[in-house]
């Protein structure tokens, strides 16, 4: 089976972000750009299953800028067979990514559609869900470990308290949390090979959809501060200042 | 404006995330609740007794049993026929059933809000909590997940909601659920607790981690966290991690032990009343929250402190 990996280009979760002076949003002139951690796993876990035998080709796909082409390239270097970017300069909500993805979907019919959890910049934890939704498949969110078992797939889920295990019939869309893998390096061989693979460049008219923002956002602003705490010198000033907090 | 709150429970009783949810709905209008589980009706009469609940929804089926967003979010939305927004806690059954209600109602969800501005404006944090976003919703129908620790909590006692029984779509038969390995703990629930002490990787290992950490909270009456590092070196279950991937918690005392700081953890408990800090390097980013900081050696301060109180 075919497997479909979404994979979005973010600020670099090591870079501090900032907020723009006029409130209108993140400022991300001149700031390094990664694939989002979450969607290394994804690809890392579609390669595994095509390295088992399970998988017979893994398709990237993003949706995003022209600079997105890195993000897919990084994900040809890991292992996918091709690419395909659906160019578009306008901030895409979760809700229109997820009917770009139907419609990828429904031309490619891949088995399994492997998404991150969450994309570190707007933080929604939406795409996946509701691509399972339009397209009326199975989701198994949050996986920390994902087995392919003939007609169905078996996921192990991180959720509050532990862990759960859920079988979905495929076709199923999973979306990855930290646990599931540890995403490979690409190597430069595979960097050098990866720039030869196919990369096809589409829009989101091309697959008839709107992607006009229904959330409108108001202002961003920079979280509440902090007042600055002090340092107490030794273990027997934190008990006293313990002690004055009233909680032992 | 009538809205529609999923109550998070186990089958037996209403799990405090719901709670916060009510006193967000309540700010938009007149607040519905769904129990939909197996065997649940005790939890149907807890949530007839919540304050400000006018009316308790009970699905009660075997379809519904384990929450399957496949089996759920249908009748969800069939309920949506006569509500005007969906609540849900940002709990991983929030996160898991939420969305899908939104796309099969072919609306945008409000992830994880903070504060409710006016009937369509909400606030939510975005890149790890390290901005805050006010955002107006355009869409007829609201879909939105509640970060519990931003509301505070309805009272449990006190309403008389009448509870009225529905019978929803049957199982989609696209899912099953195989089983789950809950961690036990006796400790008080990470996400409610009112102090949390939380261990890093300078905890070493597992063994180290409960012999520093454990005391700690036992004398404390606290909940035992962790960072995303102690839990990938498998000090302790993940469900324990807090930040951004983990837990959001907002207790009245976070003690950080052997924590450095990073902004994925920060985005977890930066909300907390105070912050407490144990460190041996001066220069870690935690001390730059923290209300109040002790730069020592953990192996020796932790034992001295637990000791001492």
């Amino acid at each position: 089976m075919k497997i479909l990996v979404p994979v979005k280009r973010v600020i670099d979760y090591n870079v501090k972000p900032r907020v723009k002076a006029d409130g209108t949003g993140v400022d991300l002139a001149n700031v390094k750009m990664s694939m989002n951690p979450f969607d290394e796993i994804a690809v890392e876990e579609a390669i595994r299953l095509k390295e088992k035998g399970v998988a017979t080709e893994v398709i990237a796909v993003s949706v995003g800028p022209a600079k997105a082409q890195e993000t897919l390239r990084t994900a040809l270097a890991m292992g996918a067979d091709r690419a395909i970017l659906v160019q578009t300069d306008d901030e895409v909500e979760p809700l229109a990514v997820a009917k770009i993805l139907k419609a990828i979907a429904d031309e490619e019919q891949p088995g399994l559609v492997i998404l991150g959890k969450q994309a570190i910049d707007d933080d929604s934890n939406q795409t996946g869900q509701m691509l399972a939704a339009l397209l009326g498949r199975p989701q198994g969110t949050f996986a920390s470990e994902v087995t392919v078992e003939g007609d169905s797939v078996i996921v192990k889920r991180e959720v509050d308290g532990g862990l759960e295990t859920v079988k979905l019939a495929l076709p199923a869309i999973v979306t990855t949390d930290l646990r599931l893998n540890e995403p490979r390096y690409a190597s430069l061989p595979n960097i050098m090979k990866a720039k030869s693979k196919p990369l096809a460049t589409k829009a989101p008219a091309d697959y008839g959809v709107d992607t006009a923002p229904r959330v409108k956002t108001l202002k961003v602003s920079e979280p509440p501060v902090r007042v600055a705490g002090v340092k107490v010198a030794d273990v027997d000033a934190l008990v006293a200042k313990i002690k004055e907090l009233g909680i032992s | 404006m009538k809205t529609l709150v999923w109550v998070e429970h186990d089958n037996a009783s209403v799990k405090d995330a719901t709670l916060a949810v009510v006193t967000a709905a309540s700010q938009l209008g007149e607040v519905h609740l769904l129990v939909a589980g197996e065997g649940c009706a005790a939890v149907a009469d807890q949530a007839a007794k919540i304050a400000g609940v006018a009316k308790v929804h009970l699905a009660d089926n075997a379809a519904y049993g384990h929450a399957l967003a496949e089996n759920v979010a249908p009748l969800i939305v069939d309920l949506m026929g006569s509500h005007d927004a969906f609540l849900a806690p940002a709990t991983s059954n929030g996160k898991n059933i939420a969305p899908r209600v939104a796309a099969l109602l072919d609306v945008m969800q409000i992830s994880d809000i903070l504060s409710v501005e006016g009937e369509k404006t909400f606030t939510r944090p975005i890149y790890a909590g390290n901005a805050i976003a006010t955002v107006e919703a355009s869409d007829a129908k609201l879909v939105i997940t509640v970060r519990g620790t931003a509301f505070a909590k309805a009272a449990a006692e006190g309403g008389s909601a009448a509870v009225e029984a529905v019978a929803g779509p049957a199982d989609a038969g696209l899912s099953s659920y195989v089983g789950s390995e809950i961690a036990k703990s006796e400790r008080p629930e990470l996400t409610s607790a009112k102090i949390i002490v939380s261990g890093g990787r300078a905890l070493k290992d597992a063994d180290t981690f409960q012999q520093v950490i454990f005391p700690l909270a036992d004398k404390l009456g606290a909940a035992v966290g962790a960072s995303r590092a102690a839990v990938d070196a498998g000090y302790v279950p993940n469900d324990y991690q807090v930040g951004q991937t983990g837990k959001i918690v907002a207790p009245e005392v976070y003690i950080a032990v052997g924590i450095s700081g990073a902004i994925q953890h920060l985005a977890g408990m930066k909300d907390s009343k105070t912050i407490i800090a144990i460190n041996k390097d001066e220069d870690a980013p935690i001390f730059q929250v923290a209300d109040l900081g002790l730069v020592a050696d953990l192996f020796n301060a932790v034992p001295e402190l637990t000791s001492k109180l």
